[in-house]
């Protein structure tokens, strides 16, 4: 690899029409490539695996087989698909607002493949190392629904636009949670920086943040599916009621960005929680090997983050294939009334935890030490656990005194009807 | 060392290549031939009544409102986490009145009757 771009960037410099004043260096060269992979190879391979997947999954759920007659085990199905969608006829209903309708598919997919800048693939394999690497995500994440919203109203359907109010009020009530769980893994970890966060998962600084985190990975994990729209959080394209929602209008190529959009969503969702949660590539001898062996340790890295992605898609589509899907009401009311006040008190335990087992003043900042600041990170990861134990615990209290009020003001109201 | 956001603005132009890719190859393999019941809208066959874009519930200008509360909270907060190790206790303290505060809003509506999906 390195000579080959050592060549191109030699190659570049001794070109005599290159229009600006410098040559680009061989790292602009590496991230030209390493974008152009990630758009037009990861994206696209994105879709037609994980259809396939999604397909041969929810068949097996459902006891049926699934897509098994073009190629081994059904696999060209997805690649004819594609096909098919690259060759359909794109049509425009009449009266619909042109620019936001053309615009609305690429913004959902452009969102959706901008997060993978900061997901660290294997050792030394990253887009690049923001320092503000999670809010970043939430960022570019969260602009995406300005293209579901655009699809929506612009398509001139009814059903599209009740899809585009859905989509607002459930992408904006989940995102509020989502950014809440991220702040809570940020005081943990001292930094936004996904490597940084990655590094603090070794089993020397307290091991695989879902261990001591298992509140903040849920609360995480379930705002992300329905950032992602995935069932049983897809009441924006429920297709039983609103026949598929925002994009019921779309067809060919912009159906294919909305899709792409989806599914990159998705891997992406999959590779944060890996990344945040289970410690990216980290795994039993990449270490050693990656000191040892770069290339070897490379692909040991990226073959344990791949296991991890995949686990995590898994249960996504297990999701799917096992729950039905939420009533708007009950599902604001999941954002709202559990989701955000539980990760708000989660923040306000960990942050309190964190600051007892703080090691003294690093970095010319004079700070004494928390008081258990001696059990270092195995002790960190444990008190976290229990201190979001105790959460989930009074969490659990709480929601089933207000289940009971409400039931028994279900019960009164019965009971006064009869009477 | 260069600006690791060198790299976003790389994708960003990638990441805008690949719609406009992807449509204009389409644009050239696809065929076109609208017509008029091509074109209609699709509601499961019968035939659109009355306008589209409608009014809407106000129950969603509710919950937009309440997120952009609890949105810039969020923003507030994410630089007080990454300082939070080099802060001493008050910053703690701090944020915990900043975060009732904002709880109390939240019980407040839920108490209005906010959050109800009428």
């Amino acid at each position: 690899m390195e000579p080959i771009i050592t060549w191109l960037a030699n190659l570049l410099a001794n070109v005599s029409w290159w229009p600006w004043p410098a040559p680009p260096s061989a790292a602009i060269i590496i991230w030209v490539v390493y974008g152009l992979f990630i758009a037009f190879g990861i994206a696209p391979l994105a879709m037609i695996v994980l259809t396939w997947l999604e397909r041969k999954i929810i068949a097996r759920i459902q006891d049926r087989i699934g897509p098994n007659m073009a190629g081994p085990f059904g696999w060209l199905q997805a690649v004819a698909d594609a096909i098919k969608m690259l060759t359909k006829e794109d049509t425009t209903p009449a009266g619909a607002d042109r620019i936001p309708f053309n615009l609305g598919p690429g913004l959902i997919a452009v969102s959706a493949v901008l997060v993978f800048a900061v997901i660290p693939l294997a050792p030394g394999i990253i887009g690049s190392d923001l320092n503000i690497g999670i809010f970043y995500v939430v960022a570019v994440g969260s602009f995406g629904v300005l293209g579901t919203l655009m699809a929506g109203w612009s398509s001139n359907n009814k059903y599209a636009l009740l899809g585009a109010f859905r989509a607002v009020a459930q992408l904006v009530s989940y995102e509020i949670p989502m950014a809440i769980s991220l702040i809570t893994v940020a005081v943990v970890a001292g930094s936004m920086s996904t490597l940084t966060i990655i590094h603090n998962q070794a089993v020397a600084n307290g091991g695989w943040y879902i261990v001591a985190m298992p509140i903040t990975f849920l609360v995480f994990f379930l705002a992300g599916m329905a950032e992602t729209n995935r069932s049983p959080f897809d009441l924006l394209e429920a297709d039983s009621e609103i026949v598929a929602g925002f994009h019921v209008e779309y067809s060919g190529m912009k159906y294919a960005m909305v899709m792409i959009g989806e599914y990159v969503h998705m891997l992406a969702l999959a590779g944060l929680s890996a990344t945040i949660f289970l410690g990216g590539w980290r795994g039993p001898f990449v270490e050693q090997l990656y000191n040892a062996v770069p290339i070897l340790g490379g692909l040991l890295g990226l073959v344990y983050f791949l296991a991890k992605v995949l686990l995590f898609i898994f249960v996504m589509m297990w999701f799917r294939g096992t729950l039905p899907r939420f009533r708007i009401d009950q599902l604001l009311d999941f954002g709202w009334k559990f989701l955000t006040p539980l990760s708000l008190f989660n923040l306000l335990t960990s942050a309190f935890v964190v600051k007892l087992f703080q090691p003294a003043g690093t970095a010319g900042v004079a700070l004494p030490a928390g008081p258990l600041a001696g059990f270092g990170g195995l002790g960190l990861t444990s008190a976290l656990l229990i201190s979001n134990l105790l959460v989930a615990f009074i969490a659990s209290l709480a929601v089933r005194s207000l289940a009971r009020r409400s039931r028994g003001n279900v019960l009164k109201a019965v009971a006064g009807v009869e009477g | 060392m260069q600006n690791e956001f060198i790299f976003v603005g790389i994708l960003t132009i990638c990441a805008i290549l690949l719609p406009v890719g992807g449509m204009g190859m389409s644009w050239m393999l696809r065929p076109h031939k609208p017509n008029k019941l091509k074109q209609t809208t699709y509601e499961c066959g019968l035939e659109t009544v009355g306008e589209t874009w409608a009014q809407f519930k106000v129950s969603y200008y509710i919950y937009a409102l309440i997120f952009v509360v609890f949105d810039v909270e969020a923003v507030f907060l994410f630089p007080w986490a990454v300082a939070y190790n080099k802060l001493p206790l008050y910053a703690l303290a701090e944020v915990l009145i900043f975060v009732l505060i904002l709880l109390f809003a939240l019980v407040y509506a839920w108490r209005k009757g906010a959050l109800e999906w009428i």
